[in-house]
């Protein structure tokens, strides 16, 4: 959550209310709606880290806004931030552990473990091949793609995992 | 569900294909049974070598079962001769090959006729029906094209089309998107959502999961012979689609 509102203040002052509803407009649905209470308590924590400040804007019909801007620590964070690589996809898998410890300890079936992983994998494709239908910019639809492209992994692995283990 | 859906289409039991040559026996089908109710939509999945094409090449009379029995619409087929099945598949099985085998010296447009008229439409229908198939596929300006000027994602959108022509009440596909791109698999998709909406039963092999997972069931086939068969969606047990949870993937970092 942090790095994101520092990228969104990187274009211009923003107050709460305002992060959240462009983070729900950049990336859709795809994206669960960030909590506003999440959003404040982050705001309070860069503030403190001295990435932020904030001032209070007086409004006439309304309560005053507290308006955020980036200070120069935290426009070098946001560089450093996007010209870093980022970590690939986990390595250590829960369900690989439960597939490979699961025989020692005599709990379970391997095949239905597997079984049973594939058809929550699928299902999962499912609900995200339903929310790709209904994307309609490229932001959130490259989103749902990258997910489904990383679970079609997930079930290609396990079909490996069946080959050598089961 | 009350109706066409409760009633089976398609039965196999005990089927079993074993190829032979310089002596040696492969088995490619070990004993699976299937059944599919008219309107369905299932998936085969599985590793390559797995038996999946083998399984869908019996199932449309291509291949002879060495053992088992297969039932369509309550009729005995698994005996017929390859005439009966080429009757069978120009009315009412339609079959989407992995190689398309499109006739190389037809238009596109005429290829896509040629197997409305021999399942029983008259000339109008066939132009008609070739429209509407092409046009949803994006296909409609390669309609006067020979099949050997597309591309291999073009061939495979006809060969579904022709094998769409007749609205047969069983579709057999083997990997019917293997040579498509994103958008191009999702306008297969479209077409064969909109065939089992109305009504069509499908039954596909591939190994794209995003395939599969349109499908109202996944059997995952495994040395031959079935390791599972998973309803997925509202009708079946897997839970409601829509109620997953995302995946992880989903959560941006930072």
């Amino acid at each position: 959550m942090k790095m994101p509102l520092l990228a969104l203040l990187a274009k211009e002052p923003a107050h709460g209310y305002e992060l959240k509803s462009q983070l729900e407009q950049i990336f859709g649905e795809a994206y669960p709606a960030p909590n506003i209470g999440q959003i404040y308590v982050t705001l309070q924590r860069l503030e403190r880290d001295g990435l932020v400040r904030s001032q209070d804007v007086v409004q006439a019909t309304r309560p005053n806004k507290r308006v955020y801007e980036l200070t120069d620590v935290g426009r070098e964070a946001v560089v450093e931030w996007v010209d870093k690589a980022s970590d690939g996809p986990r390595v250590r898998d829960e369900f690989f552990m439960k597939l490979a410890l699961s025989q020692l300890a005599g709990t379970s079936d391997q095949l239905g473990l597997i079984n049973r992983q594939r058809r929550h994998y699928l299902a999962q494709m499912r609900s995200l091949s339903e929310l790709a239908a209904s994307a309609d910019r490229s932001v959130p639809r490259l989103l749902i793609e990258g997910a489904m492209l990383h679970l079609q992994a997930d079930l290609d692995w396990l079909q490996r995992c069946q080959e050598e283990l089961v | 569900m009350i109706g066409a859906g409760d009633r089976l289409l398609l039965r196999a039991a005990g089927l079993t294909k074993t190829f032979s040559g310089d002596g040696v026996r492969v088995p490619a089908v070990r004993g699976v049974d299937l059944s599919l109710r008219h309107g369905e939509f299932a998936a085969i999945t599985g590793p390559s070598g797995s038996g999946k094409s083998t399984l869908l090449h019996l199932l449309g009379g291509l291949e002879r079962p060495t053992g088992g029995e297969i039932w369509l619409d309550g009729a005995r087929v698994d005996q017929l001769s390859q005439a009966r099945w080429a009757v069978l598949r120009r009315r009412r099985i339609g079959f989407v090959f992995q190689f398309f085998n499109l006739v190389s010296n037809m238009t596109v447009a005429d290829n896509v006729e040629l197997a409305a008229l021999m399942g029983g439409s008259n000339r109008k229908q066939a132009a008609d029906r070739r429209r509407e198939l092409l046009g949803e596929l994006g296909l409609a300006a390669k309609a006067d094209t020979a099949p050997a000027r597309l591309s291999g994602g073009e061939q495979q959108r006809v060969a579904l089309a022709r094998a769409m022509a007749n609205r047969p009440a069983l579709l057999l596909a083997d990997e019917p998107t293997g040579n498509l791109d994103s958008a191009a698999t999702f306008s297969v998709l479209r077409l064969l959502a909109r065939a089992h909406a109305d009504g069509q039963a499908i039954l596909l092999v591939t190994h794209d999961s995003r395939v599969a997972s349109a499908a109202d069931r996944v059997i995952s086939l495994f040395d031959g012979m079935v390791a599972d068969d998973a309803p997925l969606g509202a009708a079946g047990g897997a839970a409601q689609a829509s109620e997953m949870p995302l995946p992880r993937v989903l959560r941006l970092r930072g």
